[in-house]
């Protein structure tokens, strides 16, 4: 199973109401679905991820990310969950305090900046890092605002939210004792579960 | 001419319409009780056999019963959305069984200001009553129980249509398991009914109108018809499309000063007009743009739309077109921001397409196959996990 799906399964209660910002094709939304009877919306952007995803039987909204989560109340979500998109948004900030503005919790994946495969490649080739993890050039690249665990705990920290669980993992989703204690150096993939204080 | 290899191939091809006659009294909004009428349907598909694959399509303005297929041979032109309806299309005829009439006060075979009025043996001409969208739905859900159909599959409608599919989820929310809303609002801006009333006008200022009884005179207020319906077309249609189809082109390539057609699009808009003149009736035309005007749920719930679609027990699915001004993307997600505070299950999309508020009758492949998907995904044999969790939140 992968592992957005099993650690789904451990944080998100039974029957909660769940938004998936950047769903995809809705793979994890309907596994939430099955699995635990979870509510809710997928917002997504892409087209042909949308029919995907409505083919599957879920309530999906085309939006773009940088237009906020205005059209949902305050605390009108169990979770909000949000993968590998957090980098790519005009705002991060203010679209993770409108996360907890909407949902109780929040659930947040991102790559990280800081490991040491990036920080050698921009030290040792003065190049901005091309890696599996991010896969593009410094002039196409949708990650405007990439970051590491350091920054986006001070981000955390400035707006009072409180991290409940952290991990670290690798680009096959696989961690390991160096990532869980230095995971800035040696995590590639971020995963943070945080909510207001 | 229809190709019966080829054309046939996704195509439900020849239909037959025909006449349901209604003797229960209907009472109207406007306070008016007709007391039988007729509606004209066309069918498509098979019916199973506990009722539960049938899909109600509703039309707009200029719409009517005949939504696809052919009447002769010898048609040039199929139903009006033959692009959705047919085997292996979005409205896959070999899965539903689908449902297409002509509206209460229509001109092409139900009762409307063209029948005679038992009452007084004659043209109901002006006399007949303005109908309302909510009218309509009563009618059709009367149309429902003459067909054996307790819940619809999905009620499926474009613009006018969509109100008609939105009036639905609120009346008979038991009656219906999707809810498809197309290029629609949920209800009419100041500066959509300014366009009616601009067309209305048009109509009600020919001299040939004669207070509606045209017809008691031998005659149609075609002139009136013509402008009606080319304003009418106007906010069909988007300034990049015109541009791309017309530019500046004239038909003789050079200025004639004078008041005669010159320019391309004049033509095009003429002769829109003028076919439109001949089929169609100028008081179904004023009673239509009366009904879109009327149409406001919200309105007796103190115009909160979002307690008007609290009771809506349905799967939505919204869906707008980018080039759409006439019902701009922004009234669609009205209606999908109202279904979100209510916790309702609903999907939305808004097509990238050119063509304005025209778009929802182009065979548009992203949006043909979100409807695909979506009203194959509401089949009770599947997904039922999906969508009854989705319907809890309610």
């Amino acid at each position: 199973m992968r592992l957005d799906q099993r650690l789904a399964e451990r944080w998100i209660k039974p029957n909660s109401r769940v938004l998936d910002l950047g769903c995809g094709d809705g793979e994890l939304l309907a596994h939430m679905q099955q699995k635990l009877g979870i509510t809710g919306y997928g917002v997504e952007i892409d087209p042909d991820k949308i029919t995907a995803a409505i083919g599957r039987g879920l309530s999906i909204i085309q939006q773009d990310l940088n237009q906020g989560l205005g059209r949902f109340a305050d605390q009108s979500f169990d979770f909000v969950v949000m993968a590998q998109a957090l980098q790519a948004v005009e705002a991060p900030d203010q679209l993770l305090l409108d996360m907890l503005r909407v949902g109780r919790e929040a659930i947040i994946t991102f790559p990280n900046f800081a490991h040491w495969k990036t920080r050698s490649y921009l030290a040792l080739r003065g190049m901005m890092p091309v890696s599996d993890a991010l896969p593009y050039m410094w002039y196409d690249t949708p990650n405007i605002h990439l970051c590491t665990f350091r920054d986006f705990e001070a981000l955390c920290h400035a707006h009072q939210i409180q991290i409940i669980n952290r991990f670290a993992v690798n680009d096959d989703q696989q961690g390991s004792w160096l990532m869980k204690h230095m995971p800035n150096l040696f995590g590639e993939v971020a995963i943070y579960r945080v909510s207001r204080l | 001419m229809v190709n019966t290899n080829d054309a046939l191939s996704d195509s439900v091809g020849l239909v037959v319409p025909r006449l349901e006659r209604f003797d229960t009294p209907l009472l109207l909004d406007c306070g008016r009780t007709l007391h039988g009428f007729d509606l004209m349907i066309e069918t498509y598909g098979t019916l199973n056999a506990d009722g539960s694959n049938a899909i109600l399509i509703c039309h707009a303005l200029s719409g009517h019963h005949h939504a696809a297929g052919y009447h002769r041979e010898s048609d040039s032109k199929a139903g009006w959305w033959d692009s959705c309806i047919g085997p292996n299309k979005a409205i896959d005829t070999n899965l539903f069984f689908v449902v297409a009439l002509n509206n209460l006060g229509g001109c092409h075979g139900s009762t409307g200001p063209t029948s005679i009025n038992p009452d007084t043996g004659k043209i109901y001409g002006a006399d007949f009553p303005l109908v309302t969208v909510r009218d309509w739905v009563r009618s059709q859900a009367l149309l429902a129980d003459r067909l054996g159909i307790m819940v619809w599959h999905a009620v499926v409608g474009g613009s006018l249509g969509g109100m008609q599919a939105q009036q639905w989820a609120v009346d008979y929310p038991a009656r219906l398991r999707n809810c498809v809303v197309i290029a629609s609002t949920p209800k009419l801006s100041a500066q959509n009914i300014a366009f009616n009333e601009v067309a209305r006008q048009s109509i009600l200022s020919d001299p040939d109108f004669h207070g509606g009884r045209y017809l008691e005179h031998d005659t149609y207020p075609r002139r009136g018809l013509i402008l009606a319906r080319m304003v009418g077309h106007l906010t069909y249609l988007t300034d990049e499309a015109m541009k791309q189809k017309f530019g500046r082109d004239l038909k003789s390539g050079k200025f004639m000063y004078g008041y005669d057609v010159e320019f391309q699009v004049e033509s095009y808009l003429r002769y829109q007009g003028e076919q439109f003149s001949k089929n169609f009736d100028a008081n179904t035309y004023l009673l239509m743009t009366k009904a879109l005007d009327y149409f406001d749920p919200a309105r007796e719930f103190d115009e909160d739309l979002v307690r008007a679609l609290s009771g809506a027990s349905c799967r939505f699915l919204v869906v707008s077109f980018t080039t759409d001004w006439r019902f701009a993307p922004s009234r669609s997600q009205e209606i999908v921001d109202a279904l979100i505070a209510n916790n309702k299950s609903v999907s939305y999309i808004d097509v990238d397409a050119p063509q304005g508020h025209d778009a929802f009758l182009f065979p548009i492949p992203r949006y043909v196959e979100t409807l695909k998907a979506f009203l194959a995904a509401g089949l009770p044999t599947r997904a039922t996990t999906a969508t009854q969790g989705a319907n809890h939140a309610a």
